[in-house]
């Protein structure tokens, strides 16, 4: 097993578009039932929330306010998995939730660690 | 954590005390930036309860998002108004604090400021309907559309003139001191009843959300009894009625949703636990000194919902009183069903001569009614329009066997 990375990647909402109190309640829902199956097989590692607001330092060390203009989307939240290969780990992400969403996406990484084979 | 199963509209119901906290920061010159923040707060929680459970206590985590993002915005744009436009500045930036109170009282105390001001005398009725449904029950602007029985588009474009009409206005967000209360409670509560209304009678074919938005529209009232200030006697009277009518929701459709008239009603569904609930509200509303149109309604709606013998004479009597304190074409229709019931067609369709109200199909129904073995083909006239006008299709069908019946 090795452990990959689940980034979740939200296109920033337009005003127009905001979901509902009780949408946002079954995004949660939907969430759950699809951290719940990672548990359930025994692969969950751990995973975050992000806020939406954030800070940018680019390298002539000047901090700007997100949302970033540059990217249309912005990371909402990450969880990190065990899996078998690049396969897997793909298989399970692309059930995440936020999928459901026009111009979201996920992007699996391997976590590279120092005994690594490969 | 799972999401509890007994907490069903637990995001709405956290939207809309985060959200009147936010406009009592922003003020109603900024109630996008409030929507705007509190949006962002639930989305916060989605993806991150989702990931990792609820946390023991969602309002507070939620309250402290919330008011960070405020704190934020305010230094964003205090840095921005200095700088920018000083004049504006001068003029806006004076936020109220964000409290640190959890409270329920303060949480209630923030939703009946929001209540007053956005039933305003100078707002348009159907603007307050669709702000209090998005600002103090939490609805999205799809969910508000589809109570409508119109397009999202529509609906944001009247949330759109009335946060404009609002922001013009410059209304503070305060319960009005006792001398305004009784100018001001009025629209306060004609709005809850054509909320209520628009649950109980819209041709909406969604059940849950037609019950949800009953169920909203008394538990604003609900609000304003439990405040010392604005329980008076007049709302106890609306809760009345809207509970009396609320015991009979479930019995006026059948299993496959079709629409059962009140005379083909069961009346062992009708429910007992609302028709006391009701009792007790009417009880309290006579505490005032004057009778007001809801007086007369509630106690028309009581014997409605109970099985009395008397019950058409006394409903007569009532239709006679509310007549004279509210001569409307509507209340005057009413009346002559009554009247049927007491007296037969003959004096219905005598007391309807002069009542003109050719776009209802309640008008065209009870028309068809009274001629039906009279006139078969008057009657059959009017069940056609009936039909015709009516907008649900389960209406049409219940109207389409009164006329197979002729």
């Amino acid at each position: 097993m090795e452990e990959y990375i689940i980034l979740m990647r939200l296109d920033l909402i337009t005003r127009e578009a905001q979901p509902s109190p009780e949408q946002l309640q079954v995004y949660m829902q939907q969430y759950q039932s699809w951290v719940d199956g990672i548990v359930a097989a025994g692969k969950f590692v751990g995973g975050k929330g992000l806020s939406t607001e954030g800070k940018v330092i680019r390298f002539d060390r000047v901090i700007t306010d997100g949302p970033f203009v540059e990217v249309k989307e912005s990371i909402a939240g990450f969880i990190s998995i065990r899996a078998n290969d690049f396969d897997d780990a793909a298989a399970i992400a692309a059930l995440c939730p936020i999928l459901n969403g026009e111009g979201n996406s996920v992007e699996v990484r391997r976590i590279i660690d120092r005994e690594q084979r490969s | 954590m799972n999401l509890d199963a007994r907490l069903p509209h637990l995001f709405r119901t956290e939207y809309r005390k985060i959200v009147s906290v936010l406009c009592r920061t922003f003020g109603l010159k900024d109630v996008e930036t409030a929507e705007d923040i509190a949006s962002e707060t639930f989305l916060t929680a989605a993806q991150s309860w989702g990931i990792e459970g609820m946390p023991p206590n969602p309002t507070a985590w939620l309250y402290t998002v919330a008011r960070n993002k405020a704190s934020n915005h305010l230094k964003r744009s205090g840095i921005y108004s200095k700088q920018v436009m000083p004049e504006y500045s001068r003029q806006y930036n004076s936020p109220a604090e964000f409290k640190d109170d959890l409270s329920n009282e303060f949480f209630e105390d923030s939703q009946l400021r929001l209540m007053f001001a956005l039933c305003h005398p100078s707002v348009p009725a159907e603007m307050q309907v669709s702000m209090c449904l998005r600002l103090l029950c939490g609805f999205g602007v799809g969910e508000i559309a589809d109570a409508f029985m119109t397009d999202k588009e529509n609906i944001s474009k009247r949330l759109l003139r009335a946060k404009e009409r609002l922001r013009n206005l410059n209304v503070s967000l305060e319960i009005p001191p006792t001398d305004q209360l009784h100018a001001r409670i009025g629209p306060v509560l004609t709005t809850i009843y054509l909320l209520f209304n628009e649950g109980y009678y819209s041709n909406s074919g969604d059940q849950v959300l037609r019950r949800d938005l009953c169920l909203e529209a008394i538990r604003l009232n609900t609000m304003l009894i439990e405040h010392d200030v604005t329980n008076v006697p007049q709302a106890n009277a609306l809760m009345a009625l809207m509970c009396f009518h609320f015991s009979r929701f479930d019995s006026r459709m059948g299993v496959e949703g079709e629409v059962i008239l009140y005379d083909d009603q069961d009346v062992s569904a009708w429910n007992a636990d609302w028709v006391s609930r009701g009792g007790f509200f009417l009880q309290r509303s006579r505490q005032g000194d004057s009778i007001t149109s809801f007086h007369l309604e509630a106690a028309i709606a009581y014997h409605h919902a109970v099985a009395e013998p008397d019950k058409w004479n006394n409903i007569l009597h009532l239709y006679n009183q509310l007549l004279q304190i509210n001569p409307s074409p509507v209340v005057a229709m009413n009346r002559a069903y009554a009247l049927y019931k007491v007296a037969g067609p003959e004096d219905a369709l005598a007391a309807l001569e002069d009542v003109s109200l050719s776009d209802s199909h309640l008008y065209h129904a009870l028309l068809g009614q009274l001629w039906s073995s009279r006139d078969d083909d008057r009657a059959r006239d009017h069940f056609l329009q009936a039909i015709a006008i009516a907008r649900s299709p389960a209406l049409k069908v219940a109207l389409q066997k009164k006329l197979d019946q002729l």
